[in-house]
């Protein structure tokens, strides 16, 4: 799992059946410092999480397990909002 | 997943048959403000995506999961058409 900001979100009407209802997010991986590391991505939203939240969201295969049954195609999917986060 | 742009089209007729009637773009990834970033990459089209659009790509085993691509040996597949990206920086 890797941390997170949500920038954005991204707004499809012609997309794979079993996207239909799902909420997808614009993300920009951060440090446990806050920091922006690595490349933007969109991830689809389990938690109900809104832009400028710090989330916690999970890639690979794994993200399509918190829609289960349904098994949307999809790489990344946001799984948690962080309340706080402390590093030494 | 990515964002990217369309920039082309595949052709192969000689190719796994499992891809057999699978339409191949070539996508560019983009950010969120439509900048190009990244390399170019082959995905199979599941929507019907034309050239110019931006798409949305889904990469890596999650890419079989995409409508009709079940046991298909593909590691990027498109499975939205974007319509807008809404960035509050």
């Amino acid at each position: 799992m890797q941390l997170a900001r949500v920038l954005g979100e991204v707004v499809s009407t012609v997309k794979d059946a079993n996207l239909t209802g799902l909420k997808m997010l614009v993300l920009q991986p951060l440090s446990p410092s806050g920091e922006a590391v690595g490349r933007s991505l969109v991830a689809l939203d389990s938690v109900g999480a809104g832009v400028g939240e710090n989330v916690f969201f999970v890639r690979g295969r794994e993200a399509a397990f918190p829609f289960y049954p349904a098994e949307p195609p999809a790489d990344a999917a946001v799984i948690g909002i962080v309340d706080r986060c402390d590093t030494e | 997943m990515l964002l990217a742009k369309v920039v082309g089209t595949v052709v192969a007729t000689r190719k796994d048959e499992r891809l057999v009637a699978n339409k191949l773009l070539v996508a560019r990834p983009v950010d969120p403000t439509g900048k190009a970033d990244g390399n170019y990459l082959v995905a199979v089209d599941t929507v019907d995506a034309g050239f110019g659009e931006t798409v949305l790509i889904v990469s890596g085993s999650s890419a079989r999961m995409a409508s009709g691509l079940k046991d298909c040996p593909v590691d990027a597949a498109i499975v939205g058409i974007v319509d807008t990206v809404q960035v509050n920086d």
